[in-house]
């Protein structure tokens, strides 16, 4: 595939591999904050083939296992509602909710498709204008304008029953909390790259200033993630903190503005529920009201009931950086693939489900 | 005749006899059939190899192919995996009332094409219709009867440190095919199933070699299932190289936009092969040299310690685990 | 996290594309992307572009990356 297989190149990492080991003299922590970047790193054994001095933790980036339980039930009591049609990305079908999953009450006969995309989603609600379907909004700045944008059709269509139930979350205020807590001592942080590629790389320069953090923003490929740990260990090594892109094809100092415009047309920042962390203010969105007709929250009565946390699961420290999931009891024993206790283990990105699938015996 | 299937044609009756003489007897045409007694009666001699698998396919039709030749070539080939010759197969259909006529035919024909091609014959079938809203369309059934020839031995628990493994083509071209006609997923592809009966692949392997230790078609659950099955059955380990692991371009561009991994998405017309190292070069050019096995690869090779465990060496050249599919293969946006 | 991938456009009909990602083809939304045109990479999540693919930096890097490896030969 032409711009994604030349940087999965043996060759041409070996160049780079070698550089990182020159360079690397210091002992550094870094944290890859975005899912998709620990399942690279996993998935090639980047690990591997780096020196012992540097130290590679895996932070809150992933959408899916940072969704509140109180969010998943407001999702399985729509679809238990008569004339409704659940409408979600692959990933949430099997998180485990309070009592139940989105999988598990589809399989009892509640109306739950899958979908690649809201424009699917508005397909569904075009051709069933006896139902209501609702789009369940999750992931950060790089879905959010694209849900903003299927808003934007459904109002263009003059589409009566097409909703959004928003979880979407914000990347810098997550990453602001966690530097603030102290919990964790960082070297460098690798920024999430498509997330940047519609903030901007300039969302990070708040890290670097007031934290002298260095940063660079990285592709997903394991030729780009090489690339951007030697540029954080070369600013390690030069004791500087400034902000860089690594992933220059994909992401400008500015974003795309024309992406962020529709987000913020159609959302605004509120207070979030993030899983293990707390509630965190504007950092997540919610529809405007000049769009509150699309808001699922606005336009149907959800009672999820009580909420319930599964015992023992410590999804929230893994995804705080503060504890890995070979520290967690249930790992590997109550909490599998097959069978998982919280999202960290269900979300093909989640800390617990990449370090089962790739991790176990295999190097450090 | 009328155009669809009526929950008549499955009561026994008139009408069902009328179905199954022109629509199975006439087209599948051979004597043990055209009997139509209870049971098909034949003899062989031998160590016979019994197999049964049920189809659920959707859609039915697909690029490459459709329920039918799915049908007999997943039945034929888990015959062939044994090392066996296809002798007889039974086809049992549940149909769902109001399947229209002409797709059964069209089906009916594909599972003609796919026995002569594989040299097997259906003896024997049963017809079931059932309430719409059942059977999706249409279930089949296959079972198949065949035969192993002297001195062959291949089994999932053959393999030994030393031996290489073989993969006969590339992977994952039947599971994308099929979902790319599949709501929620929406793209378009020139890719085809590689649906295809191994039978021959698989004589033509045996006559160049006496050594295959293990051979396994990987199906659903994909190649990495396969290789976790045959590694737990031997009790061994396999190590196999990601550099070698042949994948087209289309199966690579939309595994990578559904956020899928090749090595877990189904196959119908590729093998895996377990072979003594000595005899390994030997049976790929076999493999090469056939119909449905032109890209065939040393793809890894089995080794001591870690019994039951599969792993890759990635283009890095570090390694990792590859586990077996959990659940299904879902896409995902994360 | 966030899968997206390059993609080729191949036709351009009102805010949507055609687009190639090697092979497989789809129909995606250049709503975030208005001034994507035809012979343009763009990377593509849950069926919109959310931005333009910078060939020449993707040449670029790629060129960092040979020199690097060349470099390292020339150590052995």
């Amino acid at each position: 595939m032409k711009f994604l297989s030349e940087f999965r190149d043996a060759g041409l990492a070996k160049g780079v591999v070698s550089q990182i080991h020159r360079r690397s003299k210091t002992p550094a922590r870094f944290m890859e904050f975005c899912g998709g970047h620990t399942a690279t790193i996993l998935r090639y054994g980047i690990r591997q083939v780096l020196p012992a001095t540097i130290e590679m933790l895996s932070g809150p980036g992933c959408p899916v296992c940072v969704t509140a339980n109180a969010d998943l039930d407001k999702a399985i009591a729509l679809a238990q509602m008569p004339g409704v049609i659940v409408t979600t990305f692959g990933d949430m079908l099997k998180v485990p909710g309070s009592h139940s999953s989105l999988q598990k009450i589809k399989a009892e006969g509640a109306d739950v498709r899958m979908v690649y995309s809201t424009m699917d989603a508005i397909h569904i609600a075009e051709e069933n204008p006896s139902k209501r379907v609702v789009f369940l909004g999750i992931g950060f700045e790089t879905t959010a304008p694209t849900v903003a944008a299927s808003i934007l059709y459904a109002e263009e269509k003059y589409l009566k029953n097409y909703y959004v139930l928003s979880t979407h979350k914000l990347c810098p205020p997550v990453i602001k909390a966690l530097l603030a807590s102290g919990e964790v001592n960082l070297d460098g942080l690798i920024c999430p790259g498509h997330v940047s590629a519609v903030i901007g790389s300039r969302a990070w320069d708040f890290i670097a200033r007031d934290y002298a953090i260095p940063c660079v923003v990285s592709g997903f490929e394991p030729l780009d993630v090489l690339q951007c740990v030697d540029m954080l260990v070369t600013q390690v090594e030069e004791g500087n903190s400034k902000v860089e892109i690594a992933y220059r094809r994909g992401v400008r100092p500015e974003g795309n503005p024309e992406a962020l415009r529709l987000m913020h047309e159609v959302f605004e920042p509120c207070p979030a529920q993030w899983r293990g962390m707390g509630t965190i203010p504007d950092s997540g969105l919610k529809l405007r009201s000049t769009y509150q007709r699309f808001d699922a929250e606005c336009a149907f009565d959800i009672d999820p009931g009580p909420t319930r946390e599964p015992q023992g699961c410590i999804c929230g420290d893994i995804l705080r950086g503060v504890k890995t999931p070979l520290d967690c009891r249930l790992f590997g024993n109550n909490c599998t693939p097959e069978d998982p206790v919280g999202p960290c283990m269900v979300s093909s990105e989640g800390s617990c489900a990449t370090y089962y699938l790739y991790g176990r015996n295999s190097g450090r | 005749m009328a155009d669809r299937i009526l929950l008549a044609h499955g009561s026994g009756g008139k009408l069902a006899h009328d179905l199954v003489q022109k629509m199975f007897v006439d087209v599948l045409g051979n004597p043990i059939l055209a009997k139509l007694d209870d049971a098909a009666v034949f003899t062989a001699s031998g160590r016979l190899a019994f197999t049964t698998d049920s189809y659920v396919v959707t859609p039915i039709f697909f690029p490459g192919g459709d329920i039918g030749k799915l049908a007999v070539c997943g039945t034929v080939n888990d015959l062939a995996m044994s090392g066996a010759r296809p002798l007889y197969l039974s086809l049992s259909f549940i149909i769902e009332e109001g399947f229209p006529q002409k797709d059964l035919e069209k089906i009916v024909n594909s599972v003609k094409e796919a026995t002569d091609e594989a040299g097997a014959t259906i003896v024997t079938g049963d017809t079931k219709v059932v309430d719409q809203g059942s059977a999706d369309g249409l279930y089949i059934n296959t079972s198949g009867v065949g035969l192993i020839p002297e001195g062959v031995d291949v089994s999932g628990g053959n393999a030994r440190p030393g031996d290489k493994v073989l993969l006969s083509g590339p992977i994952g071209d039947h599971g994308i095919a099929v979902m790319s006609k599949r709501e929620g997923f929406s793209f378009s592809t020139k890719l085809e199933s590689d649906c295809a009966p191994l039978n021959d692949m698989v004589a033509d392997m045996l006559a160049a070699s006496s050594n295959i230790h293990c051979l396994r078609d990987p199906t659903r659950g994909g190649l990495a299932t396969t290789l976790n099955e045959l590694a737990k059955q031997s009790e061994i380990k396999i190590i196999i190289e990601e550099e070698r692991l042949p994948v087209r371009d289309e199966v690579l561009a939309a595994c990578e936009m559904l956020g899928f991994d090749p090595l877990y998405v189904a196959n119908e017309g590729k093998l895996v092969a377990v072979v003594a190292a000595p005899d390994a070069e030997r049976v790929l050019n076999a493999i090469r040299k056939t119909r449905y096995g032109k890209e065939a690869v040393i793809l890894g090779e089995v080794v001591e310690g870690d019994s039951g465990r599969v792993v890759m060496k990635t283009h890095l050249g570090a390694t990792r685990i590859v586990d077996m599919l959990v659940g299904d293969l879902l896409p995902r946006i994360c | 996290m966030c899968l997206a991938i390059p993609a080729l456009i191949e036709s351009i009909k009102n805010e949507e594309a055609d687009v190639d990602m090697g092979g497989i083809t789809r129909r995606i939304s250049l709503r975030l992307t208005p001034q994507a045109k035809v012979g343009d990479y763009v990377i593509v999540h849950t069926g919109y572009a959310i931005n333009i693919l910078d060939q020449h930096e993707a040449r670029e890097t790629l060129k960092l990356f040979e020199q690097l490896a060349k470099a390292a030969e020339e150590e052995r």
